[in-house]
């Protein structure tokens, strides 16, 4: 009888083995430097023959103690290390730490910081899903569409240089505010871009949707149930490829998201080809809401100027008056002064939800800050996900996931 | 679907509200935590649990472990913590919640892993993000920033290099602070500059 691979359920699949042979179980480790593993994923895997029978996911390959490093400096000191986390969003995770600790204080950022944020974040995901795309196209052995992102994502980075001036590490959020204003012609350029990149967009995703190999690679495959992404707490793409319409920037709006016109983009089998065609439509999305917050975008101030022991002082006041440089010294010594409380605080990020959970004891250092990472969550259904799948299928799945290791292990 | 307040009033008096700026919180006996979990879930429709840690509260307080827990709500669109106190500072054991959410394996994994709360119960209670002999819980407030010389996790790469780990010089550094203390300490005048690699470490 030949194996049947048709079987929904990996478990089931696992057990219809055929049992002709008298067969050995063989372990093979996989990473924590293989390609297919994006970054340091070690995974364990027992095997029979080339079927998965046992996975278990090593990590902490990557493990910088992220949070006893926030509870050694203040608020502000940390957003560089919160670029470290999804280090292929930084923009994103800046924008989610700033909210979360905003929330703490109960400030208010004036809609123009908001809007900001907003573009920055969506651009942030376009970026990390072209990321996502590409490496899944290589994993699966389409290396044209890699090819296709990467000139995509390039621009993008172009704009962020020139918005944070740094490509990759922006630390480009203040508690309070963001770092600088705009600079001049820079909201036309990310029109500009959002123009050209559409159809560049649809012909990405033309060379995968209908193509028979990268079909026959994710249809089918690495299928999460509805009732299993919400046990195992997955979240963003990976959890609306199953068919749960959770997205936070609908559900719980935050940073002004309820003015913006979009759809909330959900698979319907849960299989590595719905994550993928969500993050496609997602892509589709953020641009529709680039566009709207570029076209409306509010002037006004782009810090909370009422947050005086929050955000420091602009530097022209800084220099020309005393109590200025006296309160832009004590915001960089003492750090930005938080009421004492708990806030618990989670943003639709480009790999799912990340959350902050803050401690506060009052002053500017936090007591504990504990960052709930989506691709942590996200990798904690491999031991079941993986079982009674080839190995060369688990690539697939691995590359659907579309998980970065940095904010796994923090 | 709504406010699990007065439910949990009514079935749970030994809980209590918890000072919170945001969701709904209560404090809980780690007795009645697992009862008060699975009630909020099946009841309340608090169906997702997001995150699980613990909160050390210096080894001079007592109780000294807060273990967290943060429910979602995936219809009504809410978060709900619930917090529970480990009894004995020196062996801070929890239920684990893994009966309930397979979710909360990975989570309390790390924690275990973090700070040393065992959670009866798990069905494989090793540590996560360091690696299994790791004789420390980096997260517990005595542990320093810097870290402590720990041997390297293969024993025959360790008898081979004879190297080990060492701590972050980062740690006393310039304008490294800790919550609660002074923050001129932070400066670098007044640090001991144990930092620096030409001193003698304290």
């Amino acid at each position: 009888m030949p194996t049947d691979f048709s079987f929904p359920d990996s478990a089931a699949k696992a057990a219809n083995l055929p049992k002709e042979f008298e067969t050995e179980k063989m372990s093979l480790s996989m990473g924590p430097s293989h390609p297919s593993t994006h970054g340091v994923l070690r995974i364990q895997f027992e095997l029979d023959g080339e079927v998965v029978t046992k996975a278990d996911p090593v990590i902490g390959y990557l493990h910088r103690g992220d949070e006893k490093i926030a509870e050694n400096m203040t608020y502000n000191q940390f957003v560089p290390y919160t670029d470290r986390l999804d280090y292929l969003a930084p923009l994103a995770n800046n924008a989610a730490y700033a909210i979360a600790v905003e929330r703490l204080a109960k400030l208010e950022v004036p809609p123009r910081c908001q809007a900001i944020r907003v573009i920055t974040s969506e651009l942030a995901r376009v970026s990390s899903h072209l990321m996502g795309l590409g490496a899944y196209g290589i994993d699966v052995g389409a290396w044209t569409v890699f090819m296709y992102c990467f000139t995509e994502r390039e621009k993008l980075y172009t704009l962020f240089e020139k918005l944070t001036g740094a490509r990759f590490t922006t630390s480009y959020s203040r508690i309070g505010g963001v770092a600088r204003d705009l600079p001049p012609g820079w909201l036309d350029e990310v029109g500009a871009f959002c123009t050209q990149f559409l159809p560049i967009l649809d012909e990405i995703l033309a060379l995968l949707t209908r193509n028979k190999i990268f079909l026959d690679r994710s249809v089918g495959v690495g299928v999460i149930s509805r009732a299993d992404a919400i046990a195992y707490g997955l979240s963003g793409p990976n959890l609306r490829g199953s068919g749960v319409a959770l997205d936070l920037r609908k559900d719980r709006p935050y940073s002004g998201y309820e003015q913006y016109d979009f759809d909330v983009a959900v698979g319907s089998t849960g299989d590595c080809y719905d994550r993928y065609l969500v993050r496609g439509e997602e892509m589709k999305q953020s641009i529709r809401i680039i566009r709207q917050a570029v076209a409306k975008m509010p002037g006004g101030d782009w810090f909370a100027r009422d947050a005086r022991k929050i955000f420091a002082p602009p530097k022209d006041k800084v220099l020309t008056s005393m109590e200025e440089l006296i309160n832009n010294f004590m915001i960089v010594t003492e750090g930005p002064q938080m009421p004492a409380g708990e806030v618990y605080f989670e943003a639709e990020n480009p790999k799912g939800t990340l959350g902050f959970f803050i401690v506060s004891t009052g002053g500017g250092v936090p007591y504990r800050l504990k960052i709930r990472s989506p691709s942590f969550c996200n990798l904690s259904i491999l031991p079941k996900l993986c079982v009674g799948n080839l190995v060369s299928d688990v690539v697939s799945i691995l590359g659907s996931l579309d998980f970065v290791m940095g904010e796994c292990d923090r | 679907m709504t406010d699990a307040a007065p439910a949990v009033a009514q079935n749970f008096p030994s809980a209590s509200p918890r000072p919170s700026l945001d969701c709904p919180a209560w404090n809980v006996p780690p007795a009645d935590a697992l009862a008060l979990l699975k009630s909020l879930r099946d009841d309340s429709g608090y169906d997702m649990l997001v995150d699980v840690t613990a909160i050390d509260w210096s080894a001079e307080k007592s109780p000294r472990f807060t273990v967290v827990w943060h429910l979602y709500s995936t219809t009504a669109h809410r978060y709900v913590r619930i917090a529970a106190e480990c009894a004995s500072a020196a062996d801070p054991v929890m239920p684990s919640a893994t009966g309930l959410w397979p979710a909360a394996n990975w989570h309390e994994r790390e924690t275990f892993d973090m700070f040393g709360i065992k959670f009866a119960g798990h069905p494989d209670l090793r540590r996560i993000l360091m690696w299994d002999a790791y004789p420390y819980f980096p997260l517990r407030k005595e542990f320093p920033l810097a870290g402590i010389p720990t041997d390297l996790p293969d024993p025959d790469i360790a008898a081979g290099m004879k190297a080990k780990v060492i701590p972050a010089p980062m740690a006393g550094g310039p304008f490294v602070a800790t919550p609660g203390g002074a923050m001129s300490d932070a400066e670098p005048r007044a640090k001991d500059e144990s930092w620096n690699e030409g001193r003698e470490k304290k």
